[in-house]
């Protein structure tokens, strides 16, 4: 035991905590950020036992194209919510992102690239600005997002009188609407698939990257990462900008999917926030997995079509919605909170080896908590 | 654990606003027309029909459909059916009168259309002396906006002449009776109250015409057993939920297996709903009870690789555009837009003292294949969101005005 402090031993107790592959990814799979998984994958059987014909390649591989935006956004909303914040934001974004393409690209090809353009830029922006008054002038990020949400639907009312106008050129919508054609299996590829996919490895790769390491630690303890050095403000500010971004990215896949309304992308930031929730991630920040927000949005789409296929009355669709939120915060509260005060026996002894005492007395073993 | 139980109830809390929030959502979307966040799935049927059903009205609005209108067919927005007439002479009065719009909303393109074809009809009377302002407030889809507009103006508004859109039937009846214990005209278009002390009430046939024009024209082109989705926009306005009840019946009678959805006319519900409905078979019709977002139902068609269905839409140019386009069998039923012209007509009657129809029924026709390239040619270098049968023609401004949706 006096040999703890030994490097070497303490990788061996750290390779005796590691276990197997497979028992690693069991356990993840009993954490709330896993789970979602294993429920998706339910959902998912469900349909195809209701509905064999959506199992096929290419309704799946529709199905994926389809709740490619909200997965983004709710990829987006992680970032924010992981800090320790909100964006409410987000659906005010994706109808103005929306009705600044159908109102700048009209018909005109050659306009598309300078309006994407400008499209990332007002993303960025608006981002920076909700990041900037939450963290400078510590404005509840909820007002925040929520005064803005307000400002931009104002601003596309005012825009649009509330009704659509005409949709932009077909090149612009293509992006949304169009795909890799004469797959084989597939059939198609759409390519917000692509996007989406791109998207999901670019948020993967940030969240091992410093900043993800930080932007977590900003949101279970903002007071301890400012004292190890981390500039909390501009690390929120940038979450907020990603969500932004997304809503943007989730913008302009919905213009092609469905076209132009000042409809689209109302309601996006609640089923974004689920879609968040249903992940595992955890309210308040600190906890989650990017790529588990994302399996959320799935597996809330998916709840949708079997509800769909089931013939569930659409009056029942927000009611549902509602209490998926309450009853994932539960579990994840529960669940996160229980493996705190150490329900992992591995965890426990890995903690109780390091912070054991120098002078051990023999016979006890009263460390831990 | 301090903190940890803190940020427990700091996440309840969070999620208790996210459901209020998400609470004030969905309430809005009960007083709202078009563009609302009404969800998708499969609508109760049953309990609706029997509700919104009404056999007399029905049979009314049945026979309304080949009646003989009154008046010059070159200028449908002063036909109407022969019935009851109101006596106006007491209001006959000399010079420009002040007229009060309480209208529900622009937050379609229906109405917008309609809005600026109202405009140029001001602009037509202001120049004859017959109005000198219109002071209009838009309720923005809320019932109680639009009561307390009505309010202000009976007590301040220093009206002549009242011109009522309502939002609600049943809400707003009773101040729509206010206005018209002031003993100044009233004039109610598009939905109806359930009063009949308005001078005149003006609207065209109405939803049960418009649902037996549509299912009929489905009915004839399926076989029994075919399926039809119905896309309809939201719940509980009288005007839409006769359209889908009529339409309703009659594939019940015909044997035609119809699910109806409310898509609050996002397009994005609109291509999940037939996405999803592709996935589980094949659908022959697509019946709505609104054009709005029809684009969008044919594009899911298209993207799935399907047969495009036999459809009705609405006689917006989207609609019209993409019908010629892709040579759909298609019928475009019309809510008349040209009524948005009649009220102001119907106040300058009322101040020269002529009768006026105490209910005044406007012609609704819809748009057949044959005459899908006239309307078309008559309505080139309108935007999308224009309407085929928007009468303002012979208005001035035309057509830069409703080209460019100058809107007031």
């Amino acid at each position: 035991m006096s040999t703890i402090l030994d490097p070497a031993a303490g990788r061996e107790v750290l390779q005796h905590n590691r276990a197997g592959r497979g028992e690693r990814f069991l356990r993840g799979l009993r954490t709330p950020g896993g789970g979602v998984f294993i429920l998706l994958l339910a959902l998912l059987v469900a349909i195809i036992v209701i509905n064999p014909s959506f199992g096929e390649p290419e309704s799946l591989i529709r199905f994926i194209g389809r709740t490619a935006p909200i997965a983004i956004a709710a990829i987006g909303q992680y970032f924010v919510i992981v800090s320790g914040e909100f964006d409410l934001s987000m659906g005010s974004v994706v109808a103005m992102q929306v009705i600044v393409a159908g109102n700048l690209i009209g018909d005109d090809d050659s306009k598309v690239i300078p309006v994407l353009a400008l499209m990332f830029v007002l993303g960025a922006v608006i981002g920076l600005i909700n990041g900037l008054i939450t963290t400078l002038l510590k404005v509840p990020s909820f007002i925040v997002t929520l005064g803005m949400m307000l400002a931009l639907l104002g601003l596309v009312l005012f825009w649009t009188g509330g009704a659509a106008q005409g949709n932009p050129a077909d090149s612009f919508r293509q992006i949304g609407r169009g795909g890799i054609e004469d797959v084989p299996v597939l059939g198609i590829i759409p390519y917000p698939v692509i996007i989406l996919t791109a998207v999901a490895v670019l948020a993967f790769w940030l969240m091992r990257r410093p900043y993800g390491r930080t932007l977590m630690a900003v949101g279970d303890n903002d007071v301890a990462a400012a004292l190890t050095g981390a500039r909390v403000w501009w690390v929120r500010t940038r979450a907020f900008m990603l969500s932004s971004l997304a809503a943007t990215v989730a913008g302009i896949l919905l213009v092609g999917y469905a076209g132009v309304h000042p409809s689209v992308g109302r309601g996006y930031e609640f089923t974004a926030i689920t879609a968040v929730v249903l992940g595992g991630v955890v309210l308040g920040g600190g906890r989650g997995w990017v790529l588990s927000a994302a399996a959320g949005a799935f597996a809330l789409e998916a709840l949708f079509t079997l509800l769909n296929f089931m013939g569930v009355a659409s009056t029942w669709r927000p009611t549902v919605q509602g209490v998926i939120i309450i009853v994932a915060v539960a579990a994840a509260a529960q669940s996160w909170q229980r493996k705190r005060r150490g329900g992992s026996a591995a965890a426990q002894s890995e903690q109780q080896r390091i912070t054991a005492a120098p002078e051990p007395t023999e016979g006890t073993d009263k460390g831990g908590n | 654990m301090t903190r940890k139980r803190l940020s427990t109830a700091v996440a309840l809390t969070a999620a208790g606003s996210l459901l209020a929030m998400t609470a004030c959502t969905t309430d809005q979307s009960i007083s709202e027309d078009g563009g609302s966040p009404a969800a998708s799935a499969p609508a109760q049927t049953e309990e609706a029909t029997t509700e919104w059903f009404d056999q007399a009205l029905y049979d009314e609005q049945f026979e309304q459909r080949t009646a003989d209108f009154e008046g010059d067919p070159e200028q449908p927005w002063l036909q109407y059916i022969a019935g009851d007439m109101t006596d106006t002479a007491d209001f006959a009065a000399e010079g420009a009168k002040k007229v009060c719009f309480a209208n529900a909303s622009i937050s379609n393109p229906w109405r917008q259309t309609g809005w600026i074809t109202m405009n140029q009809q001001l602009k037509v009377l202001q120049d004859e002396g017959v109005i000198s302002e219109m002071e209009t407030r838009d309720a923005q889809d809320d019932s109680n906006t639009q009561i307390a507009d009505i309010d202000y103006f009976i007590s301040e508004g220093n009206c002549d002449a009242f011109v009522i859109s309502p939002n609600a039937t049943a809400a707003l009846t009773p101040a729509v009776e206010r206005a018209c214990e002031t003993g100044k005209p009233v004039v109610v278009f598009d939905r109806g109250v359930e009063t009949d002390c308005a001078t005149t009430f003006i609207h065209p046939i109405g939803g049960f015409a418009w649902g037996i024009d549509t299912a009929n024209f489905l009915s004839e082109r399926l076989q029994q057993g075919d399926k039809v989705v119905a896309l309809r926009i939201l719940p509980g306005v009288d005007v839409l939920e006769q359209r889908w009840a009529a339409a309703e019946k009659i594939f019940e009678e015909k044997g035609i297996e119809a699910t109806d959805y409310f898509t609050g006319a996002d397009p994005t519900e609109i291509k999940k709903i037939i996405s999803d409905e592709l996935a589980t078979g094949d659908v022959q019709g697509v019946w709505m009870d609104a054009g709005d977002g029809a684009v969008a139902a044919i594009e899911a068609f298209e993207d799935a690789g399907k047969d495009l269905p036999v459809m009705t839409g609405e006689d917006e140019l989207s609609f019209l555009r993409k019908w010629k386009d892709t040579g759909i069998d298609a019928l475009a039923p019309v809510y008349s837009n040209f009524q948005w012209r009649t009220p102001l007509l119907a106040v300058q009657k009322i101040f020269a003292g002529e009768e006026i129809p105490a209910e005044w029924v406007l012609p609704q026709t819809p748009i057949p294949a044959e005459e899908l390239d006239d309307w078309l040619k008559r309505n080139e270098g309108m935007p999308d969101g224009h309407y085929a049968k928007f009468g303002g023609e012979d208005l001035p401004g035309y057509p830069e005005v409703w080209q460019q949706r100058q809107i007031p």
